[in-house]
Formats: C-alpha cells, structure tokens, sequence
C-alpha cells in the first residue's frame, strides 16, 4: 500500500513541480527524461522529484514558510510502533550502522537494506571509520537520557528526517522504506541501551 | 615504497566495505592514507593502460580499416597534447558539447566506422569500453601537469553548464541524495573519505582535476563516465545512460567550476 500511495504522490506532484519555470527548467527536465534508464531493481522513475525533493534542490535552503509547511507534511508520514516497543537488539542494530548496503541498481532485492549511519555519524567509542556529513552520536543515550520525548524524537527522526529539517541530508529511513519496524527498534537499541559501544568505553 | 607497515594496512582495511575495527586515531589515519596515496603515485599502474590505449589509437581497426591518428579532440587533427585539459568543448562538427569519451566514439564512427553503440551498451571495463578505458587514459596522461583550460565562451556551454548545476542539485531516488549531499560542503568524509566540495575551485580542481584515474582498491581504470555513473549508483538514482546528455552537463558545470586547477590525470585513488 505504502509503495502505492507515494508513488501516486509523485506522479500527482510532478506536472505541478515541473511547470511553471523558464525555458532552462523545461530544457532540464527534457535532459533528465532522456539520459536516464531502468536498471534492476532501479527504476528510471527514481529521477522524478517529489515536492519537497524538488524545493530542497536549490543552492539555498526555501524560506522559512516553505520550511515549515515540508516539515508538517513529513511529520504526519511518521509511524510509531505498534507495539509500543521501541527498542530491538543493539547488536543487531550495529550491524545496521556498519552496513550501507542496499538500493542500488547492483543490489538484487529492495529489502535488506543497511542503515549506512557510519558513513555521515560518528557512533561508538570503538568505531574510527565514520563520516562526518551528521553530528557525533557518540554516546547518544548517555547523554540525553531516555525520556519519553527524546526517545519519541528520537524515533521520528530516524524515521523521516525531514520532519524535523525539511532539507536534510539524512534519508527518510522509514518513510522511504528504506529499513523496516524492526530494523529501526535495533538501531534505537544501538543508540540508547547503557551497554551499547555508543554509550559504554 | 617507503611507508609504516600500520598505515598500510589501516588504509587498506579502509578501503574495503565495512570496514573492520580499527586502532588507530583517525588523524593518524588520514595522515596514512595520504602517504600511501602518495607511495602509490611512484609507480601509477595507469601507465599500463596508457600505454596499450597508445597502441590501440595507433592500431587502424573497424570497417574503415583506420587508426584514431586523425581524430580531432580539439586542438586539431591528431593533437593529443593537452587536449584533455580543454574538454569538454562545443564542436561545430557534431554541433554538440562533447567529452573526451563521446568525442572518442565520435572518431571511432566517422574514422573507423565503428557504430558507437558498441560502447555505449557494453559493460564497464568489457569489450569496447575496455578499450575506451585504454584510449583514455592514454589522451588524459598527455594532459598530465596541464592548467584546466575549458573554453566557456560559446552558448552551448553555458547553456549546458547551467543545466549541469541544476543537476548537481537535483534531489531524487529513495534517499532523497543529489550530488551536492556528499559534495556541497567543506571538510567532510564519508567514512574516511574525505569528499571535495565540488562547487567550490579548489574542490572541483581536486575532484575533476584527479579523475580519469586508477583505483588500488579494484585495480581498475575509470573513466570519468564510470566515475559519474557509480555516484549515481550510491546515490540510489536510476542509472544514467553512458554518454548521456546529463554526464556531459556535469562535465561542464565542474570543468568550468575547476577552471585554473591543475590537471593531475591518470589520478590514483584508494
């Protein structure tokens, strides 16, 4: 269902996004639409833009307005556990971290994706290979704590990024379907339980 | 090669997906991976490729029975010094903006009757590409040393400059990636790799400046197109169709944004 509906988002939002520019916006649309094919498991849809991707592409972040509107809209896409269980294994959750695995058109299945966290987030006090593109999230349940609001946060935010800063660079690992449920409840584990290598030397 | 064993095997741990643990601090490392970048650079494999990309242009092949020895990169009939540094450019022959590897399938057509296709539709590194890969490096390493001089006077090249930023910025695919995710800040890694900010000079000069180039951790050769075509990968995008209108867009908008740099192919990279 979830597939569905945003691909019937993206076809809806396409005529509109593309539009209303200069001859250069309409000659870039035309380029995009030849030098692109479908390989594997990615299609050639994948160039066209959903709305806020399209209003995130500029030099500049949009105005602040525009912010706020792509925000709401993101923040209604977040799902929280059914369950009410936040938190899975972390070490399969480091596991995810580690991996950036998944997506591509040289990978056989959409599923089974890695988070890839390591290539933009420092994370554990053992882990000297990470990205710097996001914040340290170096003993991130240490510091913060594990109220209700932070762990809520928390989850949305690795859920859909784009929530809480409408142009992220952090993909929308749930609204995009990038992890599952339960791919996420492993990382929050990574992130917060006391005997992750994120939070214990 | 005159490197610490540690740095040696920290930088290659490096290089492999998911890389394992490691001791060292990551300045410490950084520092490493320069230096073996470096010790690297003593002896570029690059000139393997080169020189059989030499022979190849030498070689008349085709239908036509011809070598590439009269192709026209630029600079004239046969000029291969420092033709690379120049493109892409806009040809009044072809009427189109062209790059090294799009002009070479050119000649291949018109001098050896070779249907471009064949390239085009051959895997990388595999029949005509393979090739291809050859003659490139060997027009890029006669541009070695070379300032990057790309002619941005004629209107198809603005026009297609100002298409390639546009596409630098083009957000798209599952997770929302452009170019400018990795490439449009200063000082960043992914990993340990350290990233160019590629809409800045000395960025661009880095980036465009360093590629076609050879790759230790695959022992492979890539050509620009390849290069373009696995950051499309990683960024989960559809896949961009070699020689396509939006690779040489690019081409132009970090060419011209690199202008002044310095050209440093075959590069070498990790």
């Amino acid at each position: 269902m979830k597939k569905i509906s945003t691909l019937a988002v993206l076809l809806l939002a396409l005529p509109g996004a593309w539009a209303d520019q200069g001859d250069t916006y309409a000659e870039f649309k035309a380029m995009m639409d030849r030098s692109f094919k479908t390989t594997g498991i990615a299609p050639k849809h994948r160039m066209y833009q959903l709305d806020f991707q399209k209003e995130c592409s500029q030099e500049k972040q949009p105005p602040k307005a525009v912010m706020d509107r792509i925000e709401a809209e993101q923040m209604k896409t977040i799902r929280y556990p059914a369950d009410g269980k936040y938190f899975g294994d972390w070490k399969e959750g480091e596991k995810i971290a580690v991996s950036g695995r998944g997506l591509t058109w040289t990978d056989k299945t959409p599923y089974n994706n890695g988070g890839g966290c390591y290539n933009c987030h420092q994370m554990s006090h053992h882990e000297v290979s990470y990205g710097t593109i996001g914040p340290s999230l170096l003993e991130y349940g240490k510091v913060r704590g594990n109220s209700d609001d932070i762990v809520k946060y928390t989850w949305g935010k690795i859920y859909n990024a784009k929530a809480y800063n409408a142009c992220s660079n952090m993909p929308r690992n749930g609204d995009a379907e990038i992890l599952t449920e339960q791919q996420i409840k492993h990382l929050m584990a990574f992130l917060f339980d006391p005997n992750s290598p994120v939070n214990k030397k | 090669m005159v490197i610490r064993q540690k740095y040696l095997v920290a930088a290659l741990a490096v290089g492999l997906a998911g890389a394992p643990l490691l001791a060292a601090a990551s300045d410490d490392l950084l520092e490493g991976i320069n230096a073996y970048r470096e010790a690297l650079a003593d002896g570029n494999p690059s000139e393997l490729v080169a020189a059989e990309g030499e022979e190849l242009w030498k070689t008349p092949r085709g239908p036509k029975n011809a070598s590439l020895e009269k192709c026209d990169l630029g600079l004239g009939p046969g000029v291969v010094k420092g033709a690379s540094a120049q493109l892409p450019r806009f040809f009044k022959d072809t009427g189109k903006v062209q790059d090294l590897e799009t002009r070479l399938m050119t000649c291949m057509e018109t001098l050896q009757g070779l249907d471009p296709k064949a390239v085009v539709n051959a895997g990388w590194l595999k029949g005509e590409k393979e090739k291809m890969a050859a003659l490139v490096a060997y027009v890029v390493t006669e541009s070695n040393g070379q300032k990057i001089k790309v002619d941005m006077r004629h209107p198809e090249m603005k026009k297609m400059y100002d298409l390639g930023k546009l596409a630098f910025y083009h957000r798209a695919g599952p997770m929302d990636f452009s170019c400018a995710t990795c490439h449009g800040d200063q000082g960043k890694r992914i990993r340990m790799q350290e990233l160019p900010d590629l809409r800045t000079q000395e960025g661009a000069a880095a980036g465009w400046g360093s590629w076609p180039a050879y790759r230790v951790s695959n022992g492979q050769f890539w050509t620009m197109q390849h290069r373009l075509n696995d950051c499309y990968r990683q960024q989960r995008t559809a896949e961009p169709i070699y020689g396509s209108d939006v690779t040489i867009a690019l081409s132009v908008y970090l060419a011209a944004t690199a202008n002044g740099g310095k050209v440093m192919t075959p590069g070498i990279k990790r």
